[in-house]
């Protein structure tokens, strides 16, 4: 059974890989993620705040003392301090010279500016593509829609301007037209989508009266979010298209390719199970096919998307309206 | 090329590359060069030889000593860096390793001993110490000189088989940045001798060839085998001189065992060694131009001393000399370099002709043939500036027919009118000199800009660069000011700028505390960072500012440097901004080359830094010259406000006089005669310097708060303060004064107010992080808000002065001694200079709340002694009685003995005060004897009722006095005079029935380290004395190098790949005594238990020791999260929090409690939150995460052993006396 599919020109054996998280910090992680399989490794992303973070935290607290008679700083100067991207940039070599599977790093950021000139020492480190994670939170009433999605295409155009590499973007689902912001970052360059990030969810702690981060592993129950908009896209765009976010057995992952995804990348699925669970779900994912008589992965991918399934209704409004519609109260209203 | 660098680097640079081993331990100024020296090897530079110098940190200076005596003896080529008393703890090995004849060089940035005071500045007194120890001497002069004569030295010592000291002045060279030429390895390697090398080694102690050294010797022979080495001391000069004149081959660069300068036939000459030549060669030459015989003769090799070539160097004209020395050496006939230069003359000129002298120095015609007149003067203590003025001075003194001998420069001697007058206007330097002055704080980073714009000119032109950098003595808040010098010929200026052509100001506020146009030239540029546009700041000025604008014609050029730091993403940086604008107006370089070159400074300088910061950096350069605007000077009018006077004009008459000038910056004007002659000042001046730095201040809304005290409790300036009174106390409040109703269910009828002092609050956030009071609606806003000072000063002022001076203070003797009731009594620690947020003065503010009327402290030298006794203003106060801690300050190394001598004098008192009261018995009423001899003054109410007995017994003793003495009582017989006698003795006395309390402060360098000895010492003794450790993990004063208190995986200087063993537990060490009373606390993370184990420590009738857990800004974190970080750090078990109490012993309970609670949070995340182990992981992910685990396994352990501890007990009862105690542990499942 020939899996092989073209994700963001690169050609891989399967679609299985694991997503941007903590998993590629170790590189006996990584090596074990190979080992069971996986046809690409995605590096946890490097946050704008992080490479700006870093430095002007460093520069604050490190060396931007108070100079008195006695001591103009409190902390030794040496030159093999190295901030913390650099310390990324050496994880995308170590990676490199520990597998033999593409490497796809990962920025995350949203604003224009300075930290976009990673993307380039992220190639120069050997990263085979990029993802860049269009993590945005709209909290400015005065910026409007169309003023997001120009910054967030400024973000994309300032990455693309310092790479060659493949660059995929990953994006919320949160757009007033995604469609329409999808095809403005093929025009930008781009060659893939990863749909969707997820976002860090606040929590209220009831004593402190504080807001709390909080973050809950993706369940089954995301994937019909990305299957909708996988079948949106597949049909018209050019791009790769990967799905993230839900998908923790075969099923979920034979789903997401049916609806166009061309790769589909486990995270909350492997930090649950371990890295083996991925050799687990291809395995899987070659037999169903197998038994359902598919002659290629190709045969499957776009499958079910909006131009070629056989209810197109469904991802659109209809299935909203016939959804509400079955909807029964609990027991509970009844008593 | 030239290298632009300062005197510690020129140094460290020669001392790193020649030597194998070495040993170091911080102490200013010479600290940097140790950490230079460090953070090289540990960065894997090698020596000339191609081996990475092993440095090791010690205990003390007396360990580096003793290591690099080891190290010389195995045959290596080894050093050490020192200063002031850490010399001195030095000289017993000093001695040692110039018997035995060891080649090595210590190099010494010289500083003032302490005497009377501490100072950390430069002069001789201590390297003068040395004299006598058989250590070569060698003296630079510059910085150039400091790198060429610190190889000198090096290449000398192997050559002579003698240990040399080589030194210059500290801070005046050792912080000095200038452009010098730097020695390549290939110098070094040709000028020191390969041949002398292997000897070294050759004389090397080795099991392989062995020999015995210092051996016990006695009337026999010890005698001549001192004389033994003088053949040595002989050579030694020639070598020297043989050494400098292939120096001079190798660079060109010539140096003398003395330097003469100025003309031929001089008559009139001084001769001085050190810094103070730069400014006596420019009078020199200035005076020669203008056809005065005049000279300056500079001492390099000062040990041995060649008395021959000295007078050699001297021009044959010489009639008159004037010997200038660094140092004062109280009672001896004339201060050492006088007597040394009067001896060398009286040799020589008596014996010439005798044969007396050495031919092949005294070359024919050179030196003088008759004795000429000598007289000695004294200049330049404590960096005390030397000016050309003052040089002339000196020439014109020579003149005289009676010149004054012993005289004093620089300073005005009232009392015994020593000084010499000098003309305090006159300017010698060229006008094509460059010159400008930097007003800034030590926050804004202006001075490392400017050093940074040193380097830029140093580095890419032509011209010669020079920077010198003066710090007032705060450390939050603390003024900057910099003096930069640009010149086409080599700068020789070794004092401040005079009159400088740019004077920048980047703090507003400044221009309200300080003179800042003092220096101004006529026509000068003087640049201001303003919030206020360029039509609207003239009115904001002071009018004496206005004024010299106006008079001098100044150039006068606003920016909002803050709002430009704002903008790039920089805030509060605003010294980038300031750059920029001087090389937009200075002139000193074509405006594009400068910020060119500017541009290329920060990429080189933040290049460690990444992209951002030289992003922003190079932002804020580019947005300056865009902002600047000229302003257009109208007359100054009358509306403008005045100066206000330093201090207010109700402070104390002492104050008024002497403290008032000092914070003015006026303190080199005051007189001998404005000084109290021992040492001894007034407390609680701190109060009258209201400084006003804060740009945010706290803010109360009453109606919220819950009155926990939590805020003032962890104030580390003492600027918030909560009090209860009645109603009738707020008679006269000014209009708007808060108050609540008192939470205290006992007292409805009390009030609460909380008050901030605006003008002393740092603004640094603890007091809003701490408050955990919320606004139900909007729980952003707090009980306290920190909120821009400006709306707010005038009316907080007020309120502040009605709160202190009108409000009464809590009763010590019925409050309530925990941590919220503690917070209700008067600090007597109050509105130090310590850093904002400092994590160590809480404690102390508690310690004076707790006990703060009967406390005596002895404070080791550290942070604690800066910020508590560093003029002109100090924070130990006094209560509306008069009393209040009396502190003082010995050493670093001696203050567990220095404390534990106040408890043994304090003791004595009080049994000489017994005994005189048991003598007066039969003469006083038995109830008032019994109450004294018999009372209980465990705690405040027994300390008052005992207080108010002396009161009754003075009355009674007064009695007892013979006729005459008011309202004494008649007697007669020698019985009633020998009564009288000890009346008036115990009169005196009687206060020393008084219990009194001693303290014993230090930080962790301190106990942990250089102290240990004696405070080892001290918890072996019953002493009733109470130690408190402010444990900051480092050595936070001298610039946070690494203590055995810091922790596994901590970064600090001297431990730059992070430290790798585990912090030393002294609690545990002092535990294993028995008798000590022992505490571990953190105050934001525990401070019921923090109130506690302070009371009980003092309670103890023994030796109690408390360790105090500090947060510093040496840990690399926003202090405004500490609160945060405390916690984190006792959850996670890394900050133990203990009471060890031997008295539960008694009570058949264990004697330590642990009270950290269990283990709730990951050593890990208590880690990233700190700079100092981010730094290491920074440096080395795989290292650090080692190192993290071996934290993690470090506090598990101590925990586990803790709790071991913690579950012993002793079986008391099945004890018979006199039998062995017999520690019973139970089994763990007995659940102890």
């Amino acid at each position: 059974m020939d899996l092989s599919t073209d994700y963001l020109g690169l050609h891989l054996a399967h679609p299985l890989m694991p997503g941007a998280s903590p998993m590629a910090d170790d590189l006996d992680a990584v090596r074990r993620l190979e080992d069971a399989g996986a046809s690409a490794i995605v590096m946890r992303s490097l946050f704008e705040e992080q490479i700006e973070g870093e430095q002007l935290g460093a520069a604050r607290h490190l060396f931007g003392h108070c100079e008195s008679a006695e001591a103009a700083t409190w902390f030794p100067d040496t030159d093999v301090f190295a901030l913390g991207p650099d310390t990324y940039l050496e994880q995308i070599r170590a990676i490199r010279a520990a597998v033999h599977v593409p490497v796809i790093a990962s920025l995350n950021g949203t604003t224009p500016g300075g930290w976009t000139g990673y993307a380039q020492l992220m190639e120069e480190a050997g990263a085979s593509a990029l993802e860049l994670n269009l993590y945005d939170v709209p909290t400015n009433p005065d910026e409007n829609a169309a003023a997001v999605e120009s910054r967030l295409l400024e973000v994309v155009a300032q990455v693309r301007g310092h790479v060659a590499l493949p660059l995929a973007v990953k994006l919320s689902p949160s757009f007033t037209a995604l469609p329409h912001f999808v095809r403005a970052l093929e025009l930008a360059g781009v060659d893939g989508v990863v749909l969707f990030n997820r976002w860090y969810q606040p929590d209220i702690e009831l004593e402190s009266l504080e807001v709390r981060r909080t973050l809950h592993l993706s369940g089954p129950s995301e994937l019909p979010l990305r299957l909708r908009w996988l079948a949106i896209l597949s049909p018209f765009t050019g791009l790769s298209l990967a799905a993230s976010g839900g998908v923790h057995a075969a099923p979920d992952a034979i789903k997401a390719l049916m609806a166009g995804a061309h790769a589909v990348q486990m995270v909350a699925a492997l930090l649950q199970r371990g890295p083996q669970h991925l050799g687990v779900v291809l395995g899987d994912l070659r037999t169903w096919l197998e038994e359902h008589e598919y002659a290629s992965l190709q045969q499957l991918v776009g499958s079910m998307n909006l131009a070629r399934c056989p209810d197109a209704a469904h991802y659109e409004r209809g299935n909203y309206m016939a959804l509400l519609q079955s909807w029964h109260t609990s027991p509970a209203w009844r008593t | 090329m030239a290298h632009t660098l300062d005197g510690s680097e020129a140094v460290a640079s020669v001392a790193h590359r020649l030597s194998e081993v070495i040993a170091i331990y911080p102490i200013t100024p010479a600290s940097t060069m140790a950490e230079l020296c460090d953070e090289w090897s540990s960065a894997g530079r090698a020596n000339v030889w191609g081996q990475v110098p092993s440095v090791m940190e010690m205990q003390s200076e007396a360990g580096a000593a003793g290591t690099l005596h080891g190290a010389l003896q195995a045959g290596s080529l080894a050093t050490t860096f020192t200063a002031s008393q850490g010399l001195l703890l030095m000289i017993p090995n000093l001695y040692k390793i110039a018997g035995e004849l060891s080649a090595c060089t210590i190099h010494v940035a010289a500083r003032t001993l302490a005497t009377h005071a501490l100072s950390i500045f430069g002069d001789h007194s201590d390297v003068m110490a040395c004299r006598q120890t058989g250590f070569a001497m060698l003296c630079s002069g510059s910085v150039q000189e400091a790198h060429d004569l610190a190889a000198i030295a090096h290449a000398a010592s192997l050559e002579a088989r003698l240990p040399f000291l080589h030194f210059f002045d500290g801070f005046r060279t050792s912080h000095e940045v200038h452009d010098v030429e730097l020695l390549t390895d290939a110098q070094l390697l040709a000028l020191v001798s390969a041949d002398a090398i292997a000897a070294h080694r050759a004389r090397a102690l080795s099991s392989d060839r062995p020999v015995i050294r210092g051996t016990a010797q006695n009337p026999d022979t010890f005698f001549q085998a001192r004389e033994a080495a003088n053949a040595w001391y002989e050579r030694c000069p020639g070598v020297v001189r043989d050494v400098m004149d292939r120096y001079a081959a190798l660079t060109g660069r010539r140096y003398g065992l003395f330097d003469y300068t100025g003309h031929a036939q001089a008559e009139r000459v001084i001769v001085l060694m050190g810094s103070g030549a730069g400014a006596a060669s420019e009078m020199v030459d200035w005076l020669v131009e203008r056809g005065e015989k005049v000279g300056l003769l500079q001492v390099r090799l000062y040990r041995p001393f060649d008395g021959a070539a000295f007078v050699a160097a001297l021009p044959a004209s010489t009639t008159s000399i004037a010997v200038l020395d660094r140092t004062k050496e109280p009672g001896a006939p004339a201060d050492p370099l006088h007597l040394d230069v009067l001896m060398a003359l009286h040799e020589a000129l008596a014996s010439r002709g005798a044969g007396g002298v050495r031919d092949d120095a005294l070359a024919a015609g050179s030196g003088p043939r008759a004795m000429p007149r000598v007289v000695g003067g004294r200049y330049g203590l404590s960096s005390k500036e030397f000016t050309p003025a003052m040089v002339k001075a000196v020439f014109d003194e020579l003149r005289e027919s009676a010149p004054r001998n012993h005289f004093t420069l620089g300073i005005v001697d009232d009392v015994t009118h020593r000084s010499l007058p000098w003309d305090g206007e006159l300017d010698i330097e060229a006008p094509d000199v460059t010159r400008a002055v930097f007003y800034g704080l030590g926050s804004d980073g202006t001075v490392g800009a400017n050093k940074n714009t040193i380097k830029i000119v140093g580095d890419e032109t032509a011209l010669h660069a020079q920077g010198y950098f003066v710090y007032d003595s705060k450390k939050s808040g603390s003024t900057t000011v910099s003096h930069l010098r640009f010149s086409p010929r080599p700068i020789r200026s070794t004092y401040l700028v005079q009159r400088a052509g740019f004077i920048a100001v980047s703090q507003p506020q400044l221009v309200e505390r300080l003179d800042v146009l003092q220096l101004a030239a006529p026509g000068a540029v003087f640049l201001l960072n303003t919030p206020h546009p360029a039509d609207e700041v003239w009115a904001t000025l002071p009018a004496e500012v206005a004024e010299t604008i106006a008079e001098r014609g100044l150039r006068f050029v606003v920016i909002d440097a803050h709002g430009v730091s704002v903008e790039v993403g920089l805030p509060g940086r605003v010294s980038t901004v300031m750059q920029g604008c001087f090389f937009a107006l200075s002139g000193v370089l074509p405006r594009d080359q400068a910020l060119a070159a500017a541009r290329r400074a920060i990429e080189k300088t933040f290049r460690k830094r990444g992209e951002e910061v030289i992003r922003r950096n190079i932002a804020a350069l580019e947005l300056a010259e865009e902002r600047m605007h000229e302003v257009a000077v109208p007359r100054p009018g009358a509306a403008l406000h005045r100066r206000a006077p330093p201090v207010p004009v109700e402070a104390p008459e002492f104050v008024q006089r002497v403290t008032a000038q000092m914070i003015a910056g006026r303190g080199d004007l005051l007189p001998v005669s404005a000084f109290p002659v021992d040492g001894t000042w007034p407390s609680g001046t701190s109060r009258w310097e209201q400084r006003a730095i804060a740009r945010e201040i706290p803010q109360w809304d009453s109606s919220i708060c819950i009155q926990c005290n939590k805020c003032a409790l962890v104030c580390p300036h003492a600027v918030i303060r909560p009090k209860v009174v009645a109603a009738a106390d707020l008679a006269g409040a000014p209009e708007g004064f808060v108050t609540a109703p008192w939470k205290n269910a006992a007292h409805p009828d009390l009030l609460y107010t909380l008050q901030v002092a605006p003008d002393d609050c740092t603004g640094c956030g603890l007091c809003v992080a701490v408050c955990p009071a919320k606004d139900k609606s909007a729980p952003k806003h707090k009980a306290i808000d920190m909120a821009p000072v400006g709306p707010l000063r005038e009316r907080q002022r007020a309120a502040w002065d009605f709160f202190r001076d009108h409000l009464p203070e809590g009763d010590r003797a019925l409050a309530r001694l925990d941590n919220k009731g503690s917070q209700l009594l008067q600090p007597l620690f109050e509105f130090s200079g310590a850093c904002a947020g400092c994590g160590e003065t809480p404690y102390l503010k508690l310690l004076s709340q707790l006990f703060g009327d009967r406390l005596m402290i002895a404070n080791a030298t550290g942070c604690s002694s800066i910020y508590g006794g560093n003029l002109p203003t100090t924070p130990w106060s006094t209560d509306r009685h008069g009393r209040g801690p009396a502190w003082a300050n010995s050493l670093f190394e001696d203050n567990a003995e220095f404390g534990l001598g106040m408890r043994l004098a304090l003791d004595a008192n009080a049994a000489r005060a017994r005994t005189l009261l048991h003598r007066l018995a039969p003469r006083l009423p038995g109830v008032l004897v019994d109450g004294l001899l018999g009372a209980d003054q465990a705690a405040d109410a027994g300390i008052d009722e005992q207080r108010r007995r002396v009161v009754a017994l003075r009355a009674q003793l007064q009695g007892l006095l013979p006729a005459g003495a008011p309202g004494a009582a008649h007697g007669s017989g020698a019985a009633d005079t020998l009564d009288a006698a000890a009346a008036r003795e115990l009169l005196a006395a009687a206060d020393h029935l008084v219990r009194h309390t001693v303290w014993i402060v230090g930080g962790d360098g301190w106990a942990y380290d250089i102290g240990f000895g004696g405070l080892d010492h001290l918890f072996s003794t019953t002493a009733d004395v109470n130690v408190l450790v402010l444990d900051t993990e480092v050595y936070s004063n001298t610039g946070g190098q690494q203590s055995k208190a810091t922790p596994i995986g901590a970064a600090a200087k001297f431990a730059s790949a992070g430290r790798a063993v585990g912090k030393k537990d002294l609690g545990l060490l002092a535990m294993g005594y028995g008798h000590v009373y022992v505490a571990s606390v953190a105050l934001l993370a525990r401070d019921a238990q923090t109130v506690q184990a302070l009371l009980e420590a003092e309670s103890h009738a023994g030796p109690s020791l408390v360790i105090a857990h500090s947060p510093c800004i040496a840990h690399g974190y926003d202090l405004s999260q500490s609160p945060v970080q405390q916690k984190l750090a006792v959850e996670s078990g890394v900050w133990p929090v203990y009471r060890f109490d031997p008295r539960r012993l008694a009570a058949g309970e264990a004697p330590l409690k642990l009270e950290s609670g269990p283990i709730r949070a990951r050593v890990a995340d208590y880690m990233k939150g700190e700079g100092r182990f981010r730094a290491v992981e920074l440096r080395d992910k795989e290292r650090y995460a080692t190192l993290v685990a071996q934290a993690e396994r470090h506090v598990l352990e101590r925990r586990a052993f803790h709790e071991q501890l913690a579950g012993l007990r002793l079986s008391i009862a099945a004890t018979a006396p006199g039998t062995p105690l017999r520690p019973d542990v139970p089994s763990p499942a007995a659940g102890s």
